[in-house]
C-alpha cells in the first residue's frame, strides 16, 4: 500500500530524528531519561572529566532501585548494611544534587523500580522516547513511546547531546485475537510468544503487539507485556495508543494538565500503526490457545503451559538444541517428561518491573486471601515495584491480606530479580518468580526460577508446587 | 578513545559459544563505581576457585590453574579468539571494560550479541567477526602452537599470522571512529546547532514535554 502509512514505530522514529548521515546512522532525540545507581556512575564521572554538563537536566528521573535492601527502609542509607552499595546509592545522591538532577531517594516515599516508577508518575508520555541505562526500558512502550535500553557510555551521551545514535530496528507485528481465558495474564502471553518465536526472535526489530486480546489489557498488563519484548531479542516493544492509555495518564504528576492535556491527547491520535503498514515480520496468535505459562529452562523461550510436561532433548531435531535442554535439565535438576504440575517450590518471589505493580498486587491479595502458605515452602516475598504501590496496598488492607497468609511484604526495589541485594536464592533451590530472566544464577548462585505470572505465582506459593489456576480450585 | 589502527599480539583460545556477560563480568562486580579496574574480576567464576567481591583483594584468591588466562602464555593475551553470540545477556558495559582493563584490545568470534557489539565501540575494542570456518582454524591453530601470536589491522580489515591472512567486514562509520579514536560526544557535539533547532521546534509542537518544573512536590 501507499508509501505514506507508517507504523507506530516508524512514526515515533520520524517525530524524533533529529538527522541521519550517509551510514544510517540517525541521531534521535531523548525526552526522558531515567537513571538508577547501577548504570549512572561512570557516566557522571565522564561528564565530570570532561567538564560537560547534562544538556537538559529536567528531562531526568533518578532512584536506586537495583541493589537496594527490601527491609529497614525506615532507617534510610544507615539501613543499606552492604556498605558497597551504601557507596554506589550515596554516589547516586551526590551525583544527582552535583548536577540538579530530581531524584527520588532511598527514603521517597515514590522511589522504586525505574520502569514503574516513571509511568506512575506520568514521566513516560505517548510519542515520546525513553531511555535508561537498563535493558528493560522496552516497558515503556506501552505508552505509544520509544523505550530504549542503554549502555552506560550512551547514559552519559544522552547526559551530554540529549541524543542517541542509532540505526532504525525493522517493524514486526505480534498479532494476538481473541480474548483470553481466566486466569492467562499479560505475563503468560509475553512468555507464550517467547516461547514461539525465540529469545532471538525479535533481533534487530521493534515489536508491534496489537489484537483484541492486547487492546483489553490494562496499561499495567501492556507494561508487563512490552517488557518482556527484550527477552525476545527486540530492541522495543510497543502498543498503539487508546482511551486506555489517555485514562491512566490523565491527573499524574507530570503528565500535561488543563489546556495542555486537551492538546496532548489531541496529538496524541495519530499514534497507531496506519492501515496497511508495512511490516518486516508478522506473527499471529490465537489468545484462547494460551494457558498459564511456566518456564522450565534457563532461558525464558523455555517455557510450556502448566499442564504441560518437561520436555526430553530428544523432542528437538536440532543438535544444538537439544543439548541446550539436557544443560538446562541438569541445571534445573529436572527429568524429560516430569508434569509441571509436580515441581514443588521452595520460595516465590512476587516483585521485579515485570511484576510488581497495584494490579498484580491486589491479584495476589485476591488468591492468597484466606489461605496459607504451604509449609515446604520456605519463603514467599511480596515486594512492591514503588512506594506509591506500597502505600495504595496498604491502603486497600492487601497487605494484611498478604501477610496473614504467610508472606513477606517488604520495600520497593529490584530485589531478588537480579539478587544484588540480600534477597536471593540459596543453591540447588526452586523459585515461583514474577520476574523476567531464568538464566543460570540470575536469583542467587545454583538458584532455580521458574517465570510465571504472579497469580501463578501465589497459588504456587499456596499448594507448593504448580498447579493450573485457569482449571483447578485452591486449596484452603 | 585510544585510536586503534594495528595490533600484534598473543591469542586467547576460549572454544565456546554464548559466552554471556555474567560470565564476562559476574554481577557482584557491578557495585563498583569507577571505570576501570575491572581487568582482575575478567572471567572471574572460572578463572577463581573461591568466591570474591569488590573488596577482596587479588591476592588473596585462589587462582583455577585449570583456567587457561591463569597459564602461560595466555596471561599475557591480548586477542581473544571464541565461537558465535558472544556477549549475549545483560547489557553491563562493565563485561567490555573488563575485558579491555585486562588488556585485551581484540576479541575475534564468529558473532556477537548487538549491544555488546556497540559497547566495544565505545571502549576502544574491537570486535571482528570471522566465519565459522576460520574461527575454528584459529583454535587448531592455537591448540597446536600456543604462542601464537596474530596481527589485527583495522584499516585494511585484514587478521593475519606470519603466513596466513584472512578479511574482515566491519560498518565504514565504526571503523572510522575506532581508526581516529573519536569521541562519540564530541562527534554528536559538532551537531549542537541541528539538536537545539530540533528542540526549539519539538518546544513549540508538544510544548507539553517542557513544562518542567511540574511534579516536583
Ligand atoms: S526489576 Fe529486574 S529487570 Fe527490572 S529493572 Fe530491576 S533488575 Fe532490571
Amino acid at each position: 500500500m501507499g508509501a505514506e502509512s507508517r507504523t507506530l514505530y516508524d512514526k515515533l522514529w520520524e517525530r524524533r530524528c533529529v538527522a541521519t548521515d550517509d551510514g544510517g546512522v540517525s541521531l534521535i532525540y531523548i525526552d526522558r531519561h531515567i537513571i538508577h545507581e547501577v548504570s549512572s556512575a561512570q557516566a557522571f564521572e565522564g561528564l565530570r572529566e570532561a567538564a560537560r554538563l547534562p544538556w537538559r537536566v529536567a528531562s531526568i528521573l533518578a532512584t536506586p532501585d537495583h541493589n537496594v535492601p527490601t527491609t529497614d527502609r525506615e532507617l534510610g542509607i544507615e539501613g543499606v548494611s552492604d556498605h558497597i552499595s551504601r557507596q554506589q546509592i550515596i554516589a547516586l545522591d551526590n551525583n544527582c544534587r552535583d548536577f540538579g538532577v530530581l531524584q527520588f531517594s532511598l527514603s521517597d516515599h515514590r522511589q522504586g523500580i525505574v520502569h514503574v516508577i516513571a509511568p506512575e508518575q506520568g514521566m513516560t508520555l505517548p510519542g515520546t522516547t525513553v531511555v535508561c541505562g537498563d535493558s528493560h526500558t522496552a516497558t515503556h512502550g506501552a505508552f505509544a513511546a520509544l523505550g530504549l535500553g542503554i549502555g552506560t557510555s550512551e547514559v552519559e551521551h544522552v547526559l551530554a547531546t540529549q541524543c542517541l545514535r542509532q540505526q532504525k530496528a525493522r517493524n514486526m507485528l505480534v498479532h494476538v485475537g481473541g480474548k483470553l481465558r481466566a486466569g492467562v495474564t499479560a505475563k503468560d502471553v509475553a512468555l507464550y510468544v517467547i516461547g514461539k518465536i525465540g529469545t532471538a526472535g525479535g533481533t534487530g526489530c521493534s515489536i508491534e503487539f496489537a489484537g483484541e486480546a492486547v487492546r483489553s489489557l490494562s496499561m499495567e498488563g501492556r507494561m508487563t507485556l512490552c517488557n518482556m519484548a527484550i527477552e525476545a531479542g527486540a530492541r522495543s516493544g510497543l502498543i498503539a495508543y487508546d482511551e486506555v492509555t489517555e485514562a491512566y495518564l490523565m491527573g499524574r504528576p507530570f503528565a500535561p494538565a488543563g489546556e495542555a492535556w486537551q492538546q496532548a491527547i489531541e496529538n496524541w491520535q495519530t499514534l497507531h500503526s496506519d492501515p496497511g503498514a508495512h511490516y518486516d515480520h508478522r506473527h499471529s496468535f490465537d489468545a484462547a490457545e494460551i494457558g498459564p505459562q511456566v518456564t522450565w529452562g534457563t532461558s525464558p523461550e523455555m517455557v510450556v503451559s502448566v499442564d504441560g510436561h518437561v520436555p526430553r532433548p530428544s523432542d528437538f531435531d536440532d543438535d544444538q538444541q537439544a543439548r541446550a535442554c539436557q544443560d538446562a535439565l541438569d541445571y534445573m535438576g529436572l527429568l524429560p517428561g516430569q508434569a509441571m504440575t509436580s515441581i514443588g517450590i521452595d520460595r516465590v518471589f512476587i516483585g521485579s518491573c515485570t511484576n510488581s505493580r497495584i494490579e498484580d498486587i491486589r491479584e495476589v491479595a485476591r488468591i492468597v486471601s484466606g489461605r496459607k502458605v504451604a509449609a515446604s515452602v520456605k519463603q514467599a516475598l511480596v515486594v512492591p515495584g514503588s512506594g506509591l504501590v506500597k502505600r495504595q496496598a496498604e491502603k486497600e488492607g492487601l497487605d494484611a491480606l498478604i501477610r496473614e497468609a504467610g508472606f513477606e511484604w517488604r520495600e520497593p526495589g529490584c530485589s531478588m530479580c537480579l539478587a544484588m541485594n540480600a534477597d536471593r536464592l540459596l543453591p540447588g533451590e526452586h523459585c515461583a518468580s514474577t520476574s523476567n530472566r531464568n538464566f543460570q544464577g540470575r536469583q542467587g548462585p545454583g538458584g532455580r526460577t521458574h517465570l510465571v505470572s504472579p497469580a501463578m505465582a501465589a497459588a504456587a506459593a499456596i499448594a507448593g508446587h504448580f498447579i493450573d489456576i485457569s482449571r483447578g480450585e485452591l486449596p484452603l | 578513545m585510544k585510536p586503534f589502527s594495528t595490533h600484534r599480539g598473543q591469542v586467547f583460545p576460549l572454544d565456546r559459544s554464548n559466552v554471556d556477560t555474567d560470565a564476562i563480568l559476574p554481577k557482584q562486580y557491578l557495585k563498583s563505581i569507577s571505570k576501570t579496574g575491572y581487568g582482575k574480576w575478567l572471567f572471574d567464576d572460572w578463572r577463581y576457585l573461591d568466591a570474591g567481591d569488590v573488596e577482596t583483594r587479588p591476592g588473596d584468591r585462589r587462582t583455577n590453574p585449570q583456567f587457561a588466562l591463569n597459564q602461560k602464555p595466555y596471561d599475557s593475551a591480548s586477542i581473544l579468539v571464541a565461537r558465535e553470540n558472544f556477549g549475549c545477556g545483560s547489557s553491563r558495559e562493565h563485561a567490555v571494560w573488563a575485558l579491555r582493563d585486562y588488556g585485551f584490545r581484540v576479541v575475534i568470534a564468529q558473532s556477537f550479541a548487538d549491544i555488546f557489539y556497540s559497547n566495544c565501540f565505545k571502549n576502544g575494542l574491537l570486535p571482528v567477526t570471522l566465519p565459522a570456518a576460520v574461527i575454528t582454524e584459529l583454535l587448531a591453530l592455537s591448540r597446536s602452537e600456543p604462542e601464537l601470536h596474530l596481527k589485527v589491522d583495522l584499516d585494511r580489515q585484514r587478521v593475519s599470522t606470519h603466513d596466513r591472512e584472512w578479511s574482515f567486514d566491519i560498518d565504514a562509520a565504526r571503523r572510522h571512529h575506532l581508526l581516529e579514536g573519536l569521541d562519540d560526544i564530541a562527534v554528536t557535539l559538532t551537531q549542537v546547532r541541528a539538536i537545539s533547532a530540533f528542540e526549539d521546534a519539538l518546544r513549540e509542537r508538544e510544548p507539553w514535554l517542557f513544562s518542567d518544573e511540574k511534579g516536583a512536590g
